[in-house]
């Protein structure tokens, strides 16, 4: 019952006044953030962090903050994708499907419900399976060297790039962006600098937080003025709340299987949400018998389906992410960003050195989900107003507090010059479709993955079968070339439905 | 295509020129079997790959924003790096607003509600960030306290 120990431990330090606030506050902050259309739990999770340190909180807090930010984000995003057929996020993609058409012929309302219970029970029993999981993959990690390691952040590059791109060469090309941007700076095992230019800006390296920023949040203002602006919620009415019990009777075999189909999605590394809601939606599909014709028209279980996948894979991520120190998504790869900033390194030794860290962390989940459901249900209608920002404010003022919080860091103009340019660079990227989650993953991970081969290296005096010489390594080495190479056979049949159209 | 092709050709390049530069890493007396050299050169080559498969198989063009969006993206860019460079010596209100305003206009073309955004973001957000959560903002700078 070590489990239950340690669950007494983590409520001690989640139940605080303090980490409890935190916890609410970062729910409805994140619901906020995932309901916006273009503010996404990566780009809202990025914008946040270096708030979160003026704030000057301890780690348990800072992650219990950033954490219920991200859950929060993934429940937020279904509701501009129900009501306004704009994904608030990319996961969310999935649920405009049924979603929409379903607030279209006047459930907005059901849909809304459905798809928060749905959340609901997708991010709650993902967080169990968190904490069953675990600890279980710690273990296992202490079995990882170097040459192992090395070959798990081939594999999170492959996966991450082979299932969320359509051309292959591309996602690729951004992993080696970020791992060249990476090797900016000193040297880790020498000390001398590399490809610094003689900046002294640039000894340091590139701020993988001034990458981030840049990269998601400024691009996506550049995206947003070309676009000059898109829908708003002004105008959209609710109709009565009710509880659609019929509807989440019926769809309750499809929440369950989805979570188990977003929970192994999510636990991939570099797979993330996005595969786990629509692996959820093709699967409950594919199952449906009677009503498969009713799929993209309104079907309660198009909406369920993908969003408790969604936030099952957003529980499933956070696995690797704590156990080996590989995110699997684009947001746990920010949240990564957070813990190496906060000198945690996240890996099988968190478990035993910092248990309150881990174990606060699920406990505080744990209450997030509670919260989340409650704001949710019966509030929904909060955010539903939210949603009516005008979007003339909202794009400034998340600039502006984009550019406040990476000054307030650093306090240097040449960081926020840097961000600019990361923007630039991450609208054309984006514009080419060339993925940028892959480039945050090589700037965070960029020198561990140098360390662990040079380090394979040492222990054995330069030969390189080293780095295939244990079953786990080899095992890695062939799940990363298949998760490459598969979605170039699997692309045909995997092919994305696109957006319902109105 | 052509998108694909120059992008390619920028990738290929660079690729060439961050091999180049790789080279001119000093490498220590004492080193290990791998050194500075190796990894970097690792991914110089695999960027060099990727930059002749696009060049070689492009993939069709994305839609590119006409001219008049052009011109407010380059006005953008200009804003964004105006409020960069001036955030520290003149302070965070003038420069805030002015921005805010603009990307406001931008977005809507409407002066009432441009300025609006200026002046209520400018100090709404100075409120909350320094006082709310305490960010090291100066409110005017150097340039303007003399």
């Amino acid at each position: 019952m070590d489990i239950l120990a340690n669950l007494t431990q983590g409520f001690a330090v989640a139940l605080t006044p303090t980490t409890l606030m935190l916890a609410v506050g970062g729910c409805f902050l994140g619901t906020v953030i995932g309901s916006l259309p273009g503010l996404g739990p990566s780009n809202g999770v990025a914008i946040l962090i270096p708030l979160a340190f003026s704030l000057g909180l301890d780690a348990t807090q800072a992650l219990v903050l950033m954490t219920a930010v991200y859950y929060g984000a993934m429940y937020g995003g279904r509701i501009s994708s129900i009501l306004l057929n704009i994904p608030g996020d990319e996961p969310a993609l999935m649920t405009t499907l049924d979603g929409y058409p379903m607030a279209r012929q006047g459930r907005a309302a059901d849909a809304l419900v459905l798809s928060g219970v749905a959340s609901f029970v997708g991010a709650f029993l993902a967080t169990i399976g968190l904490m069953l999981m675990a600890p279980l993959l710690a273990r296992v990690a202490y079995l990882f060297g170097p040459a192992e390691y090395f070959a798990l952040y081939l594999l999170a590059f492959c996966t991450l790039g082979g299932l969320t791109s359509r051309n292959q060469a591309k996602a690729v090309f951004a992993a080696a962006l970020g791992l060249a941007i990476a090797m900016i700076g000193l040297d880790n095992q020498t000390g001398i600098p590399r490809l610094t230019f003689g900046a002294i800006h640039l000894m340091d390296g590139v701020d993988f937080l001034v990458a981030i920023v840049g990269l998601f949040a400024v691009a996506e203002v550049f995206i947003f003025i070309e676009g000059h602006g898109r829908g708003s919620a002004i105008g959209t009415s609710l109709g009565r709340l009710t509880i659609p019990v019929r509807d989440i009777v019926a769809s309750f075999g499809a929440m369950l299987r989805a979570t188990a189909i977003g929970f192994v999605a999510g636990i991939l590394p570099g797979a993330g949400a996005s595969l786990g809601s629509f692996l959820a939606y093709m699967g409950e599909k594919a199952m449906a018998r009677h009503d498969k014709e009713t799929f993209g028209t309104g079907n309660p279980r198009g909406v369920a389906a993908p969003e408790a996948g969604n936030n099952a894979a957003a529980g499933g991520a956070l696995v690797p992410m704590l156990t080996l120190g590989v995110p699997g998504s684009g947001t746990t790869a920010v949240l990564l960003a957070l813990l190496l900033t906060l000198d945690i390194t996240p890996g099988p030794l968190l478990f035993d050195e910092r248990p309150e860290v881990v174990w606060g962390l699920i406990a505080a989940l744990l209450i997030s989900n509670f919260v989340l459901l409650i704001m949710n249900v019966p509030m929904v209608r909060l955010f539903v107003r939210i949603l009516s920002v005008p979007p003339w404010l909202l794009l400034p003022g998340i600039t502006m507090i984009s550019f406040s919080g990476i000054y307030s860091l650093s306090g240097s103009g040449f960081d926020l010059i840097l961000m600019i340019i990361f923007g630039i660079l991450g609208y054309v990227l984006r514009k080419l479709d060339v993925p940028t989650v892959p480039i945050i993953l090589g700037i965070l991970l960029g020198n561990n993955m140098e360390d662990s081969l040079r380090r394979a290296m040492v222990i054995s005096d330069g030969d390189w079968t080293y780095l295939f010489s244990s079953g786990i390594a080899v095992g890695l080495w062939l799940a990363a070339i298949a998760g490459f190479v598969a979605p170039l056979f699997l692309r045909s049949l995997l092919k994305r439905p696109e957006k319902a159209a109105d | 295509m052509r998108g694909d092709r120059v992008f390619g050709l920028v990738v290929t390049l660079a690729a060439l020129g961050y091999i180049v530069s790789a080279a001119q890493i000093r490498v220590g007396f004492l080193s290990d079997p791998v050194g500075s050299r190796t990894f970097p050169y690792m991914i110089g080559g695999v960027g060099l790959l990727c930059g002749l498969a696009m060049l070689l198989r492009p993939d069709p063009d994305p839609e590119w924003p006409g001219p008049p969006a052009v011109v407010r993206i380059a006005v953008t860019l200009v804003v964004l790096v105006a409020f960069a460079v001036t955030l520290r010596p003149v302070g965070f209100l003038l420069p805030a607003a002015l921005a805010s305003a603009i990307l406001a206009w931008l977005i809507r073309p409407d002066l009432a509600r441009a300025a609006l955004a200026g002046v209520g973001l400018s100090l709404g957000l100075f409120a909350v960030l320094k006082y709310g959560l305490g960010l090291g903002l100066a409110p005017f700078g150097r340039v303007l306290t003399g």
